[in-house]
């Protein structure tokens, strides 16, 4: 099994790096042509304006979309959130609209709001580590997600189906529980 | 090390990392900073002037004024740089205040302080700096630079010196890695930096932060060479706005600087532009014009 990193700009290195670390093959993927062979896509970390205008560019918004209805996973971080939610507020952008969530970006405000927490999730007992950088808030989820872990009253971890989707960074953490459980989800998949 | 190992710390540095791959784009007002967004900028870059003109004009340049830069936040969604001049301690406190994203303590600007760079350890708001060598880095990040870019020669529109500085920093880099502690000692002596972190990139082969390129960069070619040899994004200061066709090249930068292994996609990105910024003749300039070699 190959996972596909959305490698246009952004911190893909990071989940690579993890995937590495957990023995899973993956594939950078630029153009359509690269999701060729992978059962799940990772959308990283990074500016989802300059994702969504790339992919755009490249067709790859059209192929991402086909990939999910072919039933390929998903798992967005932060900015990859962003480009799966199906409502963007702050401003209102365009999306693959493959979650049902509602999400503000830069929901926290600026830099300065950045930081990190523990937090408790429904994957295990102890609490994880949840690095947010100028992360989204997720404002409301439709019923078919379930909630996975909340901060501060919001959700920050969440599913639905085979889409996975977290407003923190787990590829900025040493803790690979995150990268595993994608990993079985993309597996169901295939 | 500690100053390294704390959540501030490393949230300034995951900044860094999700700007990685990316083009961040001097602005001098909104209307710029929304083309360069429009044209999938990562970030943008406020000033009051692009190097270019600074060099033409001549003057102090100083930080830009705070209503630009507030218009420039209230304008885009991406993350927001602003510059101070190295040492302007006083200046980037004021950044702070406006909750700028990152501040770039730039030789671009005219120094304040001959002797110091501003204690950057001491604020929460994240700072980028430029380097010509690794010592120059590693100094830079021993005062909490969370961010490098090289620092090229602003404004030139000539790649040259950026070209020198990434290739002496990456090569620098390499030669650490064959070296044995003894040596390692010689060499933090040698490269005025710190032991801890001349062996932290003898071990790790980088820097402990991201390394970006700036200065020169002005067409897509130029993008994909900095990326080729080692830079992992780029600034793009008067290779835009001084070009004839802005939106168009800011586009086709951010496309080099994706595909940059791909000369083909360069080749696509680099079609049907119009005249990138003139350009100068390092060799002209002289000693005093340099912008490379304030700050050390």
């Amino acid at each position: 099994m190959t996972i596909g990193i959305l490698a246009i700009q952004g911190d893909y290195e990071a989940h690579a790096k993890m995937l590495d670390r957990i023995g899973a093959s993956y594939t950078y993927v630029r153009r359509p042509e690269d999701l060729k062979d992978v059962s799940g896509v990772i959308l990283p970390g990074g500016e989802s304006t300059t994702h969504l205008k790339v992919m755009t560019e490249e067709g790859l918004f059209d192929s991402l979309k086909q990939f999910a209805s072919d039933g390929g996973a998903f798992f967005g971080t932060c900015a990859g959130t962003i480009l799966l939610a199906r409502e963007v507020h702050g401003p209102t952008q365009e999306s693959l609209a493959l979650l049902d969530v509602s999400v503000l970006r830069n929901g926290y405000g600026r830099q300065l709001a950045s930081d990190v927490h523990l937090g408790q999730t429904k994957l295990r007992s102890e609490p994880m580590e949840m690095v947010f950088i100028r992360a989204p808030i997720i404002e409301s989820v439709g019923k078919g997600v379930q909630v996975l872990a909340e901060d501060a009253g919001h959700p920050v971890l969440v599913r639905q189906g085979k889409i996975l989707a977290s407003t923190f960074h787990p590829e900025l953490s040493e803790d690979p529980s995150i990268h595993e459980y994608f990993l079985s989800i993309a597996n169901d998949a295939t | 090390m500690d100053l390294m190992n704390n959540n501030l710390w490393r949230v300034k540095v995951g900044l860094a990392e999700m700007l990685k791959g990316g083009v961040i784009m001097d602005v001098t007002n909104a209307e710029q900073a929304r083309i360069a967004e429009q044209a999938g900028a990562c970030a943008v870059m406020a000033l009051e002037r692009v190097p270019s003109d600074i060099r033409k004009d001549g003057g102090v340049a100083r930080m830009a004024a705070p209503r630009i830069i507030r218009e420039i936040m209230n304008t885009v969604s991406i993350p927001v740089m602003a510059k101070v001049r190295i040492g302007h301690f006083a200046e980037a406190q004021v950044l702070e205040s406006l909750e700028v994203d990152y501040i770039d303590e730039s030789e671009v600007l005219t120094p304040a302080d001959d002797e110091h760079h501003v204690w950057k350890h001491g604020f929460k708001v994240p700072f980028v700096c430029g380097a010509r060598n690794l010592g120059e880095a590693l100094r830079r990040i021993t005062e909490g630079a969370a961010m490098i870019r090289t620092k090229g020669e602003a404004g030139s529109g000539n790649i040259v010196e950026a070209v020198r500085h990434i290739r002496t920093i990456v090569s620098q880099m390499k030669r650490l890695t064959l070296l044995g502690e003894e040596e390692l000692v010689h060499e933090a002596k040698e490269l005025g930096a710190p032991f801890e972190l001349i062996q932290w990139v003898a071990k790790n082969g980088k820097l402990p932060v991201p390394n970006f390129s700036a200065g020169g960069i002005a067409t897509p070619a130029d993008a994909s060479l900095v990326m080729q040899l080692g830079a992992e994004a780029v600034f793009v200061g008067s290779g835009i706005f001084k070009s004839s066709d802005p939106a168009q090249r800011a586009r086709a930068i951010v496309k080099a600087t994706t595909h940059y292994k791909d000369p083909k996609v360069v080749l696509e990105a680099s079609e049907e532009l119009g005249d990138a910024m003139k350009g100068l003749d390092i060799r002209q300039l002289e000693e005093k014009d340099l912008m490379q070699t304030r700050g050390w």
